[in-house]
């Protein structure tokens, strides 16, 4: 058989056990068969690229794959599960920053490619690239605190923003037909320029909190930024994995907006967090029930379900451990514990989930908000642990910052029991109201002490 | 047909199975997803590997290299986490 015809089905089979592999992550029974599948298909991908490829030197290329795949492997084996936002983050600039390079080398090849598919394909994968690079790496310092969380902004950064969207274009121009006399590579350096300037001013303006949807957007652009490679190189396995890469990344970004009741045009422009018009002396002065383990170990420990609502909060005081010891010993005891998870209860999608896997809570009691909100109601006891806008009551009522926010109803239980360092509000700014109801009790202390008095608390109650 | 109908044709088709396929995934497993399809956008190392496969000029044989270590970094470093992530979700 004609070498270039198997190349192209090992190409094709290659596209299809990346579907099959996604398809796979639909389950937690067979999502790590389905992961396998999905480096089996890379792998065939690139015995086919080398197979049909004349390689004239095979130093560079193992050059590269030994320091890429080394500081892969020792990245992934060794990154903490509460640094996977950050990992991501790296993980997706280098695939977008991958495919910009391909795209800049293919552009040196033929600098007088000129008006045509290949050119403007060459242009595009360089601008996604090059922004999801930048942008990338501007997140990762954000989530790292090497820079501010906080939105960096300034006077006139969406004029200038605007305006270096047209710049792009018009460089783009100016490249192709070797505008004003230039030498079209000159135009193509300063269009790489503009191109990672933009990753960074489009990234620096959002908040540590709003890098969900950073994350899930930058890793549909790493798609994008490979398909339009694909269409450089003429290669369709780039072409369909971009996509799928590209369908995904935006799929999940819809999901993070609609978990905090925003529009991307308002995570990337917004500047949310400010709470104009709340009285901030007015927060956390209303009197409180407040009760110490013993006391929530008994009001968990009596009682036939138990929700536990964990939070970001949880999670930075490492005290998933503890948490789900404190879940086991309830369940030990005869009662039904779940597991709330609200889409961003994390730094990123579904990262929530990890941290308590990590920990060793069972999967099957984990549920999603759509799942366990109708739950609530007939729930005995819910042990909210480091969340606060998330399971404010105020979303549900006209007027709030947060109004129309997807919550946890957790103030329909019978108790409610909030384990947090103090009355300070969450990211949204605001008061919650669930503090001061009848039926809430408030821990207080740091979570990871409160997580290990609560378990102390529930062996004792015998 | 053009070369270029054909890329958008698989490209349109390749974005709505992927929705299809996606949409589906519980959220319990979105982070995995998201890094298990980060890993899946390394398939640049494909082009890394034709650009640093050519040997028609120093600087871009070096673009090349440099492709193929962040690409092989996204490949390897994806695959690896998302294994070690979904490893850790069992069922008691």
């Amino acid at each position: 058989m004609n070498t270039h015809i198997l190349v192209e089905l090992i190409y094709l089979l290659s596209a299809i056990l990346f579907v099959v592999g996604l398809k796979k992550l639909q389950s937690p029974a067979t999502a790590r068969g389905g992961n396998g599948l999905a480096a089996l298909a890379m792998l065939l991908a690139i015995v086919a690229t080398i197979v049909d490829t004349e390689i004239l030197s095979w130093t560079g290329i193992l050059i590269g794959m030994a320091i890429g795949g080394g500081l892969g492997g020792i990245a992934a084996r060794t990154v903490q599960m509460t640094s996977m936002p950050q990992l991501v983050g790296i993980l997706n600039g280098s695939g977008g920053g991958a495919s910009a390079v391909v795209a800049v080398a293919e552009f040196m090849g033929n600098p007088a490619v000129g008006v045509g598919t290949t050119g403007v394909t060459i242009l595009l994968g360089t601008l996604i690239g090059g922004v999801t690079l930048t942008g990338s790496f501007i997140a990762f310092a954000k989530l790292q605190e090497l820079m501010t969380g906080n939105p960096i902004t300034f006077p006139g950064q969406n004029a200038l923003n605007a305006l270096l969207f047209v710049g792009v274009i018009v460089l783009g121009w100016f490249v192709l037909t070797g505008g004003g006399g230039q030498d079209p590579l000159v135009w193509f350096y300063v269009f790489c320029g503009v191109a990672a300037l933009l990753g960074v001013l489009l990234v620096i303006p959002i908040g540590g909190a709003d890098m969900p949807v950073v994350i899930s957007l930058l890793n549909s652009y790493s798609g994008l930024a490979a398909s339009a490679t694909g269409f450089v190189i003429g290669n369709m396995v780039l072409i369909i994995s971009g996509a799928l890469v590209g369908a995904s990344g935006l799929i999940l970004t819809q999901l993070m907006c609609k978990g905090m009741n925003r529009s991307l045009a308002n995570v990337a422009f917004g500047g949310f967090g400010g709470s104009a018009g709340v009285d901030k002396a007015q927060i956390g002065k209303r009197p409180v029930r407040s009760a110490d383990a013993e006391m929530v170990a008994a009001e968990l420990g009596y009682v036939n379900s138990v929700v536990i609502v964990p939070g970001y909060g949880l999670a930075v005081a490492q005290a998933q451990h503890e948490l789900r010891k404190v879940g086991d010993l309830l369940q030990e005891r005869g009662v039904d514990v779940k597991y709330a998870i609200h889409p961003v209860a994390g730094r990123m999608p579904g990262h929530m989930n990890v941290l308590l896997a990590e920990a060793d809570v069972s999967y099957d009691k984990l549920f999603d908000l759509d799942e366990i909100n109708d739950d609530f109601g007939t729930t005995d006891a819910v042990l909210v642990v480091g969340a606060n806008d998330v399971v404010n009551p105020a979303a549900r009522d006209p007027g709030s910052v947060i109004t129309g926010m997807p919550i946890l109803d957790v103030d329909k239980a019978r108790r409610v029991i909030v384990m947090k360092r103090s009355l300070s509000p969450g990211f949204a700014g605001i008061d919650n109201e669930l503090f001061y109801m009848d039926n809430t009790l408030m821990f207080f202390g740091d979570a990871k002490a409160s997580m290990a008095d609560l378990v102390r608390g529930v062996r004792e109650l015998g | 047909m053009g070369e270029l109908m054909i890329g958008l044709y698989v490209f349109v088709l390749a974005t709505l199975a992927g929705r299809e396929v996606i949409t589906k995934v519980p959220p319990t497993l979105h982070t995995p997803l998201m890094s298990g399809a980060n890993a899946i956008s390394g398939i640049a190392i494909v082009g890394a590997i034709v650009v640093a496969s050519s040997a028609e000029g120093t600087a871009r044989t070096v673009l090349g290299v440099l492709a193929i270590a962040m690409a092989t970094f996204n490949v390897i470093g994806g695959f690896l986490v998302t294994d070690r992530m979904l490893s850790m979700f069992r069922k008691r």
